[in-house]
């Protein structure tokens, strides 16, 4: 009796074993039926939103359309164009030189303020927290007129505090300041931001490791470079990646800055702007599409070159 | 569970259709979408843009008078903020209204893009002796007329009289007399300067460079593929070393016009002298922190040559007819009688500050004789923009005229950097201009 059923169980486990993965795979088929059709409505603003404009712009990219001549096909013409234009090469040139500047100012004022956040502990640090973090939350554009009006050399406040020194007001709309006075804006908008990104990743660290640290001697200072700096670096990597991003793609803190120093910031002053210029100014669809997707690959590109280099300290190695 | 299904799906092709606004409730509405009030709904409508001041007044009058046609009328934003717009509804193929309001600058810029019709065959003819030859021809390239004019930009010098007085400096009359001025007022320790030269000055430096004889392109609609680019002329040269040495000197200021800044300097006194044109002192009006006892007076615009006199014009728009409208003969109605009564201009002269192109005002004793309160009752359409209009020819503007001034700007900027010399920066200028237009598949004459 034994036997038999000893040798039943295991050819019916094995006759009855594909039943149970049948029933499994038609419930996986019915399952991802409803989960396709719950993902339907992101699918199609997907599409229509963002691939869809994406080919469209593509497709506009490879033909040539000028005044006096019409439109026609010209392939790859308008990128050799691009990449050979002058006013594009020196808005890449200057973004670059944003970048430089730029990311690290931001990266050590947010590391710096999240360090010293991290170690208080009383009602003032919450509140810190929040004033550094305040303008994140104001519009990019609204921050962006708002100092413009600080930076008016008749109506901003730069002049009587220079004259209470004697000094002269500097001007900071001329040519050679107007980078400074950009790097200010953005800095100031975006340290809290980023700010909060690194200050969220200290708080996520085991605490009994700067025990152990202490026990072993450590000094404050030891503490935060030697532990805290390397164990959030997978974050420092992804604030840098989105600071990247954002300074390549630089538009909105010099366009509003265009309308009270138009000398200073011309039309082509970053290549986004550039982009915004040939095809709202100057009508040129066709070539603005190729500017803007000769960025996009830029930054696409500038984005994987930095993450595949910092891929050990983000982890995603 | 397959209905459930279909429900489903239907309500995501409804989100779908709500999110890309395809839905036929979102088109029927958009016609209704005017400013004003519709006086006769059974009647043809004409969409406007257009951004006049006091606008709505004009266009309630015009519908209260016409049983067959009705304006719907939208302020799509002033200047370049409406031509981005128009712009992008010409490559999108719809979108644009029936009738725009366009400055005589922008033009030929829309025209070569085939997005104006031709008045000629609306009957633009009818109404051509309303209005002066210079007028007529800068709505017009060749045979065509894309475009009725409204209001003009006759140029005359706007000076405040108190801190001319006060530093006992005559009110100069040529350009000499005028670099004398400057002088006088710096030596004389006033607080601010003579007048400023914006580098952004677009249409204004343009008309600057006119007066001297600069004629920057030669084009026609008859042969769009052709194209005349001649600014680094003599005449052009000379107005810019002008200006140079004033700058160097520092005797004028040069700051960017059309600027928060820019506005209360004009006003508070510091610039003695504001070269403008007769919507000038319209625009002064409206402006805030302005000196309490300012004595506002105005004179005709400084000469080269005092014996021949040049008359100058900065911008003056106009009504055009889409081509993507669908009925162009009743928005040519409108585009041609909309400033075509002498009630409508009453509100555009005294609401608006407008100075009217069209004759039968504009050769009026009403307007002749118009006292300004601004300048202390001066009649300065007799004094001044009159006889400015009168002399004015007409000018021909480039079909890409943005870009025109976008490197005039740069060009004038770098010269008050001191990276360049004024020649230098024009004869930069035509280069870079030359090159574009080749770029844009024009042949050089």
């Amino acid at each position: 009796m034994t036997t038999p059923t000893a040798v039943a169980a295991p050819g019916s486990a094995r006759t009855s074993a594909p039943r149970p993965q049948r029933r499994g795979a038609g419930l996986e088929v019915k399952r991802q039926r409803w989960g396709w059709l719950f993902v339907t409505p992101f699918i199609v603003v997907f599409l229509l939103f963002l691939v869809f404009p994406l080919f469209y712009a593509f497709g506009m990219s490879l033909f040539t359309s000028t005044l006096a001549t019409g439109t026609q096909f010209t392939g790859a013409g308008n990128y050799v164009k691009a990449f050979t234009d002058p006013l594009f090469l020196e808005g890449l040139l200057r973004v670059a030189g944003f970048a430089v500047v730029m990311i690290p100012l931001q990266l050590i004022v947010a590391l710096a303020a999240a360090l010293v956040l991290d170690t208080l502990t009383s009602w003032l640090s919450k509140l810190s927290r929040l004033f550094i973090f305040a303008p994140y939350a104001i519009p990019v554009v609204i921050g962006a007129l708002m100092w413009s009006f600080l930076y008016s050399p008749r109506f901003g406040p730069a002049s009587s505090v220079f004259g209470l020194f004697g000094l002269d007001t500097p001007n900071f709309l001329a040519s050679d300041t107007i980078f400074g006075a950009l790097v200010n804006i953005v800095t100031w908008q975006w340290a809290g931001y980023y700010m909060v990104v690194i200050y969220a990743a200290l708080r996520s660290i085991d605490p009994s490791i700067y025990e152990a640290a202490r026990i072993d001697g450590a000094n404050g200072w030891q503490t935060a470079t030697r532990i805290k700096v390397p164990m959030i670096s997978s974050s420092m990597v992804m604030v840098i990646t989105f600071a990247l991003i954002g300074t390549l793609q630089f538009f909105t803190e010099p366009v509003v800055l265009r309308n009270i120093a138009q000398g200073a910031i011309d039309a082509a002053y970053t290549p986004n702007m550039y982009a915004f210029s040939l095809a709202f100014s100057y009508s040129q669809f066709n070539y603005a599409s190729a500017i803007a997707f000769s960025l996009g690959i830029l930054v696409f590109g500038g984005s994987f070159i930095f993450l595949f280099l910092t891929r050990k300290q983000s982890g995603l190695k | 569970m397959k209905s459930k299904l279909l429900a489903a799906i239907g309500l995501v092709a409804v989100t779908a259709a709500a999110l890309t606004g395809c839905s036929p409730a979102a088109e029927s509405a958009k016609k209704a979408d005017c400013t004003n009030t519709i006086v006769n709904k059974d009647a043809t409508q004409v969409s406007v843009w257009a951004w006049y001041p006091a606008f709505e007044d004009v266009v309630d009058l015009f519908n209260k008078n016409h049983d067959d046609v009705q304006i719907c009328w939208t302020n799509a934003g002033q200047g370049n903020d409406e031509y981005t717009k128009f712009s992008t509804a010409i490559e999108a193929g719809s979108g644009a209204p029936d009738v725009i309001m366009l400055e005589s600058e922008v033009l030929s810029s829309f025209s070569i893009r085939n997005a104006l019709v031709d008045l000629t065959e609306f009957g633009a003819d009818d109404v051509k002796a309303d209005y002066t030859e210079g007028a007529w021809k800068d709505v017009s390239s060749g045979e065509a007329v894309y475009a009725i004019p409204v209001d003009g930009g006759p140029m005359g010098m706007l000076y405040r009289k108190d801190i001319l007085d006060q530093y006992k400096i005559p009110v100069p009359t040529t350009w000499d007399e005028f670099a004398a001025a400057a002088q006088a007022l710096k030596d004389a320790g006033a607080p601010g300067v003579l007048a400023d030269f914006p580098t952004n000055g677009r249409a204004y430096n343009q008309a600057l460079y006119a007066q001297a004889g600069s004629v920057p392109f030669a084009y026609d609609n008859a042969k769009p593929t052709e194209i005349g680019i001649d600014v680094n002329d003599a005449g052009s040269k000379k107005v810019l070393s002008y200006w140079d040495d004033l700058v160097k000197k520092n005797l004028v200021a040069t700051d960017d016009a059309f600027t928060a800044d820019y506005n209360t300097k004009l006003v508070d006194g510091s610039y003695a002298i504001y070269v403008a044109a007769a919507w000038g002192p319209g625009y002064l009006g409206g402006l805030s922190d302005a000196d309490s006892d300012a004595v506002w007076q105005a004179a005709p615009v400084p000469q080269w040559d005092a014996a021949n006199p040049v008359q100058i014009n900065w911008g003056g728009s106009t009504f055009a007819v889409t081509s993507q409208s669908k009925n162009q003969e009743a928005a040519a109605t409108v585009a041609k009688e909309v400033f075509g009564t002498e009630e409508a201009w009453k509100i555009g002269i005294e609401k608006a500050a407008l100075f009217p192109l069209w004759k039968p005002i504009l050769d009026s004793d009403y307007f002749r004789d118009l006292e300004y309160p601004f300048f202390g009752g001066q009649q300065i359409n007799k004094d001044v923009f009159l006889a400015a209009a009168s002399g004015y020819t007409g000018f021909t503007f480039s079909p890409f005229q943005n870009y025109a001034y976008d490197q005039l700007t740069e060009q004038q900027y770098a010269m008050v950097q001191g990276e360049k010399s004024s020649d230098q920066a024009l004869d930069d200028l035509q280069a870079s201009l030359e090159k574009y237009a080749t770029d844009q598949g024009f042949v050089l004459q």
